[in-house]
């Protein structure tokens, strides 16, 4: 009885920090947001207003692009993994990724730093895009690779008896199938990304005027936080409010719809 | 006028080092019901996936010999072709959950990639579910995942799906060994009608089963090919001693 009393306790106490931070969050930043926050860009310091339209902007693009290199990239892999357990390859390579997935994320932003920012001489969008993308490959790949590794073999070997070639069976029968697990890694891999602010710092830098170029600096929501957050005006500190506002409601929404999808694409085997 | 449809000659099937089918030799006839039975590891299932070229989608998993598909050695041909033409029912019935129903029946076109019109795959959905004694049951809920029917129903749509592609030769797996009682009936008296027009291999653990539906028997005993004849001679007269013992019960 006591026994119980205590692990009901302890799980109810673990969702206090959440609706703290929530209730803190909403309390500060909703008041900030309307039409013009979302629309406009940040004003110069003493004028009243601004918005963060730049940053909204920014890391929509900067997670899009990294989404559009690590999902083909980690599912292939994952798929790999899967499909190939025993293999030498496969227990390399999923060391590797198991590894990766603990490199702090400021790590992965100085490497990019010097392997594309130098190079090129400038920061830029992309190099952001190239940290963030090798942060999420690990997640889409374990992802992929845990769906459809619990699909049972009498399935791939049902549609190889009708004569269907190995990339169909992989496509058209073991993908659908894992897709609702596959997608719920996505959409992770996604709503942890869009949240870094370590990996932008030396790449996609910031820029505080709206651009959708790749090839230059670019403001980012964890980013447009971080340098409102630690300015000394109390204007800025209200668009950081409100810009966690926006990127902590994003995340949620993301977590819901992928709970909602999932629930609809699961298969039942 | 009874002609070969599949004649196996010196097969060998291997698991890496472990020799599980050896030199079987064996010739069946079109329109025949063939049982193949045999205590368990002794090779019948290798044996039968051998036929498909299954057998060698294991890894580690190799094979020796002929399988000759109307005279032609299944081992020279491309595998997706073979499997194309000999269907397989499995030990566990294994519908697409992602299709439904009358997407499982025409799942060996769809994921072909063979485009066939609405009225083509409405026969052909037709015809294979009424051959698998299914279409009177699900013809309201075609559209209804395939996972939903129970075991026996989703055997019999495996079987459909198998029989949609107009395969000549159909092989099973222990098809009723995950069935209860009254499936299994049912898909038993479906052997005696697919007989008509297919060659069926029917691998099983049951010999009252071997005994009940097939008019050949093959016995496999430790990878072996014992005994091959008449389904009523091999219950009532084996001339091995091993198959006397099988069929007696001394050891299974």
């Amino acid at each position: 009885m006591i026994f119980k009393g205590v692990i009901v306790f302890f799980a109810f106490l673990m969702t206090v920090p959440l609706i703290i931070i929530l209730v803190y969050i909403i309390k500060q930043g909703i008041f900030q947001v309307n039409w013009h926050f979302l629309t406009g860009v940040p004003a110069p310091v003493g004028e009243p207003g601004g918005g963060i339209a730049n940053a909204l902007l920014g890391s929509f693009l900067m997670v899009l692009m990294a989404a559009v290199v690590a999902i083909p990239v980690g599912m292939a892999a994952g798929i790999y993994l899967s499909e190939n357990p025993k293999t030498k390859l496969a227990y390399y390579s999923g060391l590797c990724v198991d590894i990766l997935q603990g490199v702090p994320s400021i790590v992965v932003g100085i490497v990019v730093y010097f392997w594309i920012v130098k190079p090129l001489g400038t920061f830029s969008a992309i190099s952001g895009s190239i940290a963030l993308a090798i942060m999420m490959l690990p997640i889409v790949i374990r992802s992929t690779e845990q769906t459809l590794k619990l699909l049972p073999d009498s399935l791939k070997e049902a549609a190889l008896s009708l004569g269907v070639p190995y990339h169909r069976v992989i496509m058209k029968v073991i993908i659908p199938c894992g897709f609702a697990g596959i997608l719920s890694g996505i959409t992770l891999s996604v709503a942890r990304v869009i949240g870094e602010t370590a990996p932008l710092l030396f790449t996609a830098f910031g820029n505080p005027y709206l651009s959708a170029s790749i090839t230059k600096p670019m403001e980012s929501l964890p980013h447009l936080i971080f340098t409102y957050a630690t300015s000394p005006y109390d204007d800025w500190h209200n668009l950081a409010w409100g810009a966690s506002f926006i990127l902590l409601m994003f995340v949620l929404l993301l977590n819901i719809i992928t709970k909602l999808l999932t629930r609809k694409w699961k298969v039942q085997l | 006028m009874e002609s070969t449809i599949v004649k196996a000659e010196n097969y060998n099937s291997y698991f890496g080092d472990n020799h599980v089918v050896k030199d079987v030799n064996i010739s069946i006839n079109r329109n025949e019901v063939i049982a193949v039975m045999g205590p368990s590891g002794c090779g019948k299932t290798t044996f039968l996936r051998g036929i498909n070229r299954m057998h060698e989608l294991i890894q580690g998993a190799t094979s020796k010999g002929k399988i000759l598909l109307d005279g032609q050695n299944v081992y020279d041909m491309n595998p997706i072709y073979v499997r194309y033409k000999i269907g397989m029912v499995f030990q566990r019935p294994n519908p697409f959950p992602n299709l439904s129903i009358y997407e499982n029946v025409v799942a060996g076109y769809m994921l072909n990639g063979l485009k066939l019109s609405k009225a083509d795959k409405d026969v052909i959905v037709e015809r294979s579910l009424t051959s698998a004694a299914l279409w009177k049951e699900v013809k309201d809920s075609l559209h209804k995942k395939g996972t939903f029917l129970s075991g026996g129903q989703q055997q019999r749509l495996c079987i459909a799906r198998a029989i949609a592609m107009q395969p000549d030769l159909i092989l099973f797996d222990e098809p009723t060994s995950a069935l209860d009682p009254i499936s299994t009936s049912s898909v038993e008296q479906l052997f005696h009608e697919l007989k008509k027009n297919y060659t069926l291999i029917i691998v099983t653990h049951n010999m009252q089963q071997a005994a009940r539906v097939s008019d050949r028997t093959a016995f496999f005993y430790l990878g072996e090919l014992v005994e091959f004849d008449d389904t009523k001679v091999m219950f009532t007269n084996p001339k091995d001693q091993r198959t006397q013992n099988y069929i007696t019960g001394r050891f299974s």
